[in-house]
């Protein structure tokens, strides 16, 4: 593969490859055709300690750099991309909480999670997708307790997760300036879960929609400065981008390598497929794209090893892998014929599974607005 | 060390609930070539609660001279009593030879003699002669999964040990007129020398599933299988056959089977009437285990695999499309 | 509780292949792993210092590419590591083996437990832990499903041909592990990084000033290997062919039928 592995990262990737085959894998086709993943197999993650990757050590985490984990997360996707986004997803948040929030505040949250549990993410609400500052749900305080009220809908890891960081308007006038982020514990009372939603694809991934009912936490839980959600969400959202790009490569290589593995055994007019030219096109093809988004992904994570902030990058990344995936992932149903369209062979299953890609952490469409809005500026 | 002193061929007769078990009985059979070109006897040594049995068997199966040893700390195995009763037999008859089954028992009781005794032990021997020149036992073993053979020798010390798998040679002729001597050994071990203590045994449950060393036919399933639930496709075919499920290597570390099924090296070895390899590349581990089958089916995909190599009868092809095939084909058979 | 596993780098016998000309062993390329065993036994050490709490040490004897399942160990949860290498010490056979092993374990003993696979699967021999056992003059229980600590004694269930025997064991004890035993963890991603480039200390013969030299390396073996071969093989298997599965089940079952193997 294109990148230059270190011995280290060879060793972690060869580790969740032979947990992922031998503890994932085999139940993953009927989790996707229940639409929910058996709660059974998270343990295996945990076990692992895929929750605490990135986390600090002091935080109780591995303390890992985001290039490592982008190829850690890529393999644990070849296998299923819902159940990786599960932990991703909850990193995510975690790692926002530990940048933005206060030392205690870090250390709770991470103290929540280290046992073997998910947060969650709470941005988007139903008439407030792509426009952020858009949204409806208010926290009011009350003496010394802030007031949630509002509803949110398709958010990751919604009925599985022990604790959320959720957005509301503090300031309703304010616009996206006004919007504001806390730290809210699972059994907070007013804090209810909606239904999990029947997905298209990324079936192992838990998606619901959550209710705040006069959910009343501390004054401290506001995370981060009053009025700072926005930013906060936006820079959570530029690191998790690349790491949707990850899972993405993983996609593709899963459908690369049924692909090619399917061309050898099949024969057609006498000789294995592969020996087709036209067929030979549509494998390169996928391995070029496969090889240039794994070689993206990892040139965004290495940025934010580095310390920078891949907004245009994050960006690029997400919008290039995830549109680069949809030709790779029908690729591979193409090179299967009609077999591909057979639920009995496990590429549909990635065609369905890579179209969310372009859809959720800001659309596609979005993406190119900010790498336009950036080149705007850098081009002053 | 004079080893003029030491003579004499000896076969432990191992035993369950005081019946010999064939493994022992087995061993006589080359016990009886090695003492025979040595020009020594074969003696079958045998301890137990009660002999009685095992000391005919012995006869039976040609031993020239039969040692017991009786008492209730040998009802049933352990390494500190046998071991102990064992010692003192070698100390005062200095055998040159002694063959024990490679069973779990077998094996314990080998290494316990071999480190008391400071003298060789070869393991899983599947061919045993006596070199012309130096008269020292050949101990022909396989190694690296039956990849590779060695011929081992135990030149400088005695007695020379090696154990044997059951089912690895074939039961001796029977001798009803064999009338061999009798001795009657009395050893008692000391209560504290006994370190361990059975407090229960529990039975291998009759599963109904043929025990793999048993089974006429049997029907294997290896990494073509692709998951632990194809491999009831097998069950069907082995049900249809009369026969029982083994697997490879390989779908044991799949997690697919258990390791009680496995038939190879480090499993099972078995030469049933019928072996049906599905999905089986082939790996040499694996063969060591089968190849002395009377009639060898591989079914696979890759015509290069070695399995291909010592069968009798080779299909390339889908095991998924081949095997549901044969079942149909039976039962119109046993329908017709 | 004091526990040692006693581990072996194995080549994955499952890849080696034979040189369909030369009828030799390929070596180059066969993957060096773990004894599938010693995972079950390393499993069933940290499985003993879970409930009981201690430590568990792993040993290993070879070349210093066996540093690799100490390691492997060490990211299982394995506390330590000790690689027991020597150029004297090439040679041994089992009898050898077994009594250096039980020299280190001695060295940096003593241990409440010790445990091994049940067998290796290159050599496959089952003897050298049982042996270990014999050296140091410690009880032993083969082939054990588990095992419950309980003061002076420990209740092992021990899987022979016929069933399941439960043992009552005195201390210190040495057991073997199967592949039945249990189900080998896997290694968290921070023990992984650890267990990379964590120190694995050699124990030499210098180590061991008390080693009798006459029980070690070539010299030491009561037992020699004369020579190896590859077994021969000659195909002359009949092919089954036919246009359709069916075709193919009718004639096989026909040979079948004709050979008397139904």
């Amino acid at each position: 593969m294109a990148l230059l592995y270190t011995e280290k990262q060879k060793a972690l990737i060869e580790l969740v490859r032979e947990m992922a085959e031998n503890e994932i894998k085999p139940h993953v086709k009927e989790c996707d055709e229940k639409g929910f993943c058996d709660p059974e197999l998270y343990h295996w993650g945990f076990d692992m300690g895929l929750h605490m990757l990135e986390v600090p050590a002091e935080y109780g985490g591995v303390g890992l750099d985001y290039a490592t984990i982008a190829m850690i997360f890529e393999e644990l996707a070849k296998v299923d991309a819902g159940y990786a986004i599960t932990f991703v997803t909850s990193f995510v948040a975690l790692r926002n909480v530990i940048l933005a929030g206060t030392k205690e505040q870090g250390l709770q949250f991470a103290k929540t999670l280290a046992p073997g549990k998910f947060a969650a993410f709470a941005l988007t609400e139903p008439n407030a997708g792509s426009d952020v500052g858009g949204m409806k749900s208010t926290a009011v305080l009350d003496g010394e307790e802030w007031v949630i009220n509002g509803a949110k809908t398709f958010i990751t890891n919604g009925s599985i997760a022990s604790i959320y960081v959720i957005f509301a308007k503090t300031d309703v006038a304010a616009g996206s300036h006004g919007i504001s982020a806390f730290i809210v514990p699972r059994e907070t009372e007013g804090l209810s879960v909606g239904a999990h939603e029947d997905k298209m694809g990324l079936r192992l991934s838990n998606t619901t929609d959550l209710f705040m009912d006069n959910v009343r936490v501390p004054k401290e839980n506001l995370l981060g400065e009053l009025g700072g959600g926005f930013k906060l969400a936006m820079n959570a959202l530029n690191q998790s981008r690349a790491f949707v790009a990850t899972m993405a490569v993983g996609i593709m290589q899963r459908a690369l390598d049924e692909a090619v593995k399917y061309a050898k055994e099949r024969k057609q007019f006498g000789r294995p497929i592969i020996k087709f030219e036209m067929v030979q096109g549509l494998l390169a093809d996928m391995a070029m794209r496969t090889e240039a988004c794994r070689c993206l992904v990892n040139n965004t994570m290495r940025m934010m090893d580095a310390g920078i902030m891949p907004q245009k990058e994050g960006a690029i990344c997400k919008a290039f892998v995830s549109d680069c995936a949809q030709q790779v992932t029908s690729d591979a149903v193409q090179v299967f014929g009609g077999y591909g369209f057979i639920r009995e062979y496990p590429v549909e299953k990635l065609m369905r599974d890579i179209k969310v890609f372009q859809i959720f952490e800001g659309t596609n469409q979005i993406q190119r607005m900010t790498i336009a809005g950036c080149l705007d500026k850098e081009y002053k | 060390m004079n080893f003029d002193d030491y003579k004499n061929v000896w076969v432990f007769i191992e035993s369950f609930e005081d019946q010999p078990k064939s493994v022992g009985l087995e061993l006589l059979g080359q016990g009886r070539r090695l003492a025979d070109e040595l020009g020594q006897k074969l003696v079958a040594v045998a301890l137990g609660r009660d002999t009685t049995e095992l000391a005919c068997a012995s006869a039976f199966y040609g031993a020239d001279q039969v040692i017991t040893v009786d008492g209730e700390e040998y009802a049933s195995y352990s390494a500190d009593a046998y071991g102990y009763a064992f010692l003192k037999l070698v100390d005062k008859y200095k055998p040159n030879v002694i063959l024990i089954g490679a069973t779990v028992n077998g094996r314990d009781l080998g290494s316990k003699l071999a480190v008391s005794l400071r003298t060789g032990l070869t393991a899983d021997c599947t061919a045993l002669r006596v070199d012309e020149e130096t008269k020292n036992i050949v101990w022909e073993r396989p190694a690296f999964g039956g990849n590779l053979y060695a011929q081992i020798l135990c030149a400088t010390t005695r007695p020379q040990m090696g154990t044997c798998r059951p089912g690895a040679f074939k039961m001796p002729p029977e001798r009803p007129e064999n009338h061999p001597e009798c001795i009657r050994e009395s050893i008692h071990v000391p209560q504290d020398s006994l370190r361990t203590r059975v407090l229960e045994f529990v039975k291998a449950a009759k599963s109904g599933e043929i025990p793999l060393g048993q089974a006429q036919v049997i029907v294997s399933g290896g990494r073509g299988m692709k998951n632990a639930e194809n491999f009831a496709l097998l069950h069907k075919l082995a049900d249809a056959l009369g026969g029982t499920v083994g697997c490879s290597r390989a779908a044991v570390d799949a997690g697919w089977m258990p390791q009680s099924r496995q038939v190879g090296q480090t499993g099972t070895t078995v030469s049933p009437r019928l072996y049906i390899a599905c999905g089986i590349s082939g790996a040499i581990q694996h063969i060591a285990g089968m190849s002395e089958s009377d009639t060898i089916v591989a079914i696979n995909k890759d015509e290069n695999a070695p399995i291909f190599e010592v069968a009798d009868y080779c299909i390339v092809g889908d095991l998924f499309e081949v095997i549901p095939a044969i079942l149909k084909e039976l039962k119109a058979r046993k329908e017709a | 509780m004091r526990i040692a596993v006693c581990v072996k780098q194995v080549p994955d016998t499952t890849e080696i292949k034979i040189d369909p000309i030369k009828k030799t062993l390929i070596r180059t390329g066969v993957p060096s792993i773990l004894n599938p065993f010693d995972r079950n036994a390393v499993e069933m050490a940290l499985q003993l210092r879970d409930t009981y709490g201690g430590t568990v040490t792993v040993f290993s004897m070879g070349l210093p590419q066996a540093r690799a399942v100490i390691r492997e160990a060490i990211a299982m949860g394995a506390d330590e590591g000790y690689l027991v290498t020597d150029r004297a010490f090439g040679g041994s056979d089992t009898f050898a083996t077994s009594y250096i092993l039980s020299s280190a374990l001695k060295l940096k003993g003593p241990f409440d437990v010790i445990l091994g696979g049940q067998q290796a699967v290159d050599g496959d021999t089952g003897q050298t832990a049982p042996s270990i056992a014999e050296h140091l003059g410690v009880t032993r229980v083969t082939c054990v499903l588990d095992l419950k600590v309980e003061g002076e004694k420990c209740i092992a269930r021990r899987k022979v041909e016929e069933g399941v025997e439960v043992v009552e064991a005195k201390m210190p004890v040495l057991c073997t592990a199967t592949r039945e035993s249990n189900k080998p963890r896997y290694a968290t991603i921070a023990r992984k990084i650890y267990s990379l480039d964590c120190e694995i200390p050699p124990i030499s013969k210098a180590d061991m000033p008390e080693i009798d030299e006459t029980k070690i390396g070539l010299t030491g073996s009561p037992t020699r290997v004369k020579n190896t071969f590859t077994p021969e093989r000659t195909a002359n298997g009949v092919y089954i062919t036919g246009n359709t599965a069916a075709e193919i089940a009718a004639r096989l079952l026909d040979k079948l039928a004709d050979a008397k193997a139904l």
